[in-house]
């Protein structure tokens, strides 16, 4: 009973701010709806007994990504009014985009249905940090690498690309570093003088 | 009657102690202000305030008054609903972690020698009975959630929200630079949280705070302050930057930055901003006495019982017990309150690049050094 309640409530509470995320025109408040989506999410994980995903779910997606988005939104500090010109084919993609999501809908609602029900023992089932851990790292050691792998691949073109390395700047930020060293030689220099 | 007192119990009991928990911290909160200002006054060669009650007891609940009453100003052209929201937010995220905090040890038969008494004076079938059954069993914390840790981290990250939003809403650039400042500092020093906690989590090989304790009990040589004492000193670092405190307070500097994402601020609001950054510190020395001081385990009250032969009020599992721990667990909590005032009196401020090169490039390696070193040793002890 008090199970049916709480998913009806975090299930509403998700949905409303799924629909708040799409129809906001500021960019800031859909970012904001979108953290009340997983938060939401996070707390039906907890009463499907999945407390591991639910604290993985708020560190991760609403801790570190979407605070990365908000603090992108507040810099580019964007017009509300500006009317957003969006090419043609980008409906047909979403279209498409949401006819797949349907279907995985559906798929999701067929693959409910065919599962027998009855209790699961909450130790043996995905809640579980151990046997997450365990799995992780023994029966899927290797796709585990690879995506870590792929994310340190990720994280160093980042750092390229935003630092730019043309060759003019480039002398100037070796410049830079060679005179401040420079200095601090002096400096030491100085102090070994007295 | 009987199958509705059944239903409700774990929702009432539940409800008490959140109650109960939020009365406590609020008070703690409340206390760690004016033991504030009293300290400071200390260090500084002044009494502090003295006015309000005796010896200024009363001093928290004036400036509390004082905060209702005043003009509650919004800025022009903010953006009213984030604005209202944004301390909402931050003063949320401070308490919620309360429900994960162990307060005491698990109690034994609580008030068993009052079942017959109940039952006798207030008879409501076999519900009174069935009650006290179920109280034999008290935990002294709200919710046990196998991922405590974990839950305190990501509680506290969300807590970002509170302060980014309060820069970008009040439509000042002072506020939003403030803002962008403290939450980069939040974010920047979340990450060596997190790794000086990973030393911990594998020498107890559990997140659950509980767990953690237990790891810990029986004897003070045990707490992890003695193995983890680079996390330890990592976890209290960061845990400074966290809650914004001295050397790490840049929205305090009024004068060179006109302070921070709460400029905007005044009456009630910013009395939420000043009583989420109090929670957040009474958060962290929670999480600092749990993690390496051994929660609320106080060494050698066990031995004591039984030297004296006074198990029975003071044995493992008693009311005795669980009061003595509790006061224990207080007394480390109020030990590192008072080495943040005391820290608060003595060390100058960071400057903005200092702190983020303090922050990335020795706090973080030094976390990860941690953590690598511990793999290493609890691989060995293992094998």
């Amino acid at each position: 009973m008090a199970s049916n309640v709480l998913f009806f409530l975090f299930a509403g509470f998700a949905i409303a701010c799924a629909i708040s995320m799409v129809y906001h025109k500021n960019p800031l408040y859909s970012a904001v709806s979108l953290v009340g989506v997983f938060i939401a999410l996070s707390c039906i994980y907890i009463t499907l007994a999945a407390p591991f995903i639910a604290a993985v779910q708020v560190l991760i997606y609403a801790g570190a990504i979407m605070v990365l988005v908000v603090f992108v939104i507040m810099l580019l500090n964007m017009d509300d009014d500006k009317p957003l010109s969006r090419l043609r084919y980008l409906y047909a993609v979403g279209g498409g985009l949401g006819l797949i999501l349907l279907a995985q809908t559906f798929f999701i609602f067929y693959a409910v249905m065919r599962t027998p029900k009855h209790a699961v023992n909450a130790d043996e089932t995905a809640g579980n940090t151990l046997s997450i851990g365990t799995a992780m790292y023994t029966e899927y050691l290797l796709p585990v690498e690879i995506v870590g792998v792929l994310l340190l691949m990720a994280i160093i073109g980042g750092v390229i690309l935003v630092r730019r390395f043309d060759p003019g700047h480039l002398k100037l930020v070796v410049d830079n570093e060679l005179e401040r060293r420079h200095e601090e030689d002096e400096k030491d220099d100085f102090r070994i003088a007295l | 009657m009987e199958s509705v007192l059944k239903t409700a119990f774990p929702f009432i009991v539940t409800a008490a102690a959140i109650g109960a928990a939020f009365g406590g911290v609020m008070m703690v909160v409340a206390y760690t202000v004016l033991a504030e200002r009293k300290v400071l006054g200390w260090i500084q060669g002044r009494i502090g305030p003295n006015r309000v009650g005796p010896w200024g007891l009363f001093q928290p609940f004036a400036d509390l008054i004082k905060f209702i009453f005043k003009e509650d100003l919004t800025p022009d052209k903010s953006t009213k609903f984030v604005y209202f929201l944004a301390p909402l937010v931050a003063l949320t995220c401070a308490l919620l972690p309360m429900v994960v905090y162990p307060f005491g040890p698990q109690i034994a038969d609580p008030l068993g020698w009052l079942v017959p008494y109940v039952a006798g004076i207030t008879y409501v079938g076999d519900a009174t009975v069935w009650i006290a059954e179920q109280a034999r069993n008290m935990p002294l914390t709200i919710a046990r959630i196998d991922v405590g840790v974990l839950f305190v981290l990501g509680i506290t990250s969300v807590g970002v929200y509170g302060i980014a939003l309060a820069g970008w809403s009040s439509n000042s650039k002072y506020s939003l630079m403030g803002g962008l400042r403290s939450s980069a500092q939040m974010i920047s020093y979340e990450l060596a949280m997190g790794a000086s906690v990973l030393g911990v989590v594998m020498l107890a090989g559990t997140l659950d705070l509980k767990g953690i304790i237990y790891a810990q009990i029986n004897s003070p040589f045990r707490w992890f302050i003695i193995p983890q004492f680079i996390g330890f000193m990592v976890f209290l670092i960061a845990a400074f930057a966290e809650t914004n405190r001295v050397p790490f307070d840049l929205p305090e500097a009024e004068t060179e930055l006109v302070a921070g994402f709460h400029t905007e601020y005044s009456a009630l609001k910013f009395a939420l901003f000043f009583m989420a950054e109090y929670v957040n510190m009474f958060t962290v020395s929670v999480m600092c006495a749990v993690l390496f001081l051994g929660g609320w385990y106080v060494p050698g009250l066990d031995y004591i019982a039984r030297f004296f032969g006074v198990q029975w009020l003071f044995g493992v599992g008693t009311i005795g017990y669980a009061l003595i721990s509790h006061a224990g667990f207080i007394f480390k909590i109020c030990l590192f309150l008072f080495f943040y005032i005391w820290v608060r009196g003595t060390l100058p401020r960071f400057r903005f690049d200092q702190l983020m090169n303090f922050g990335w490039k020795f706090l973080l390696p030094v976390a990860l050094a941690n953590v690598i070193l511990t793999i290493v040793v609890v691989y060995f002890l293992n094998s």
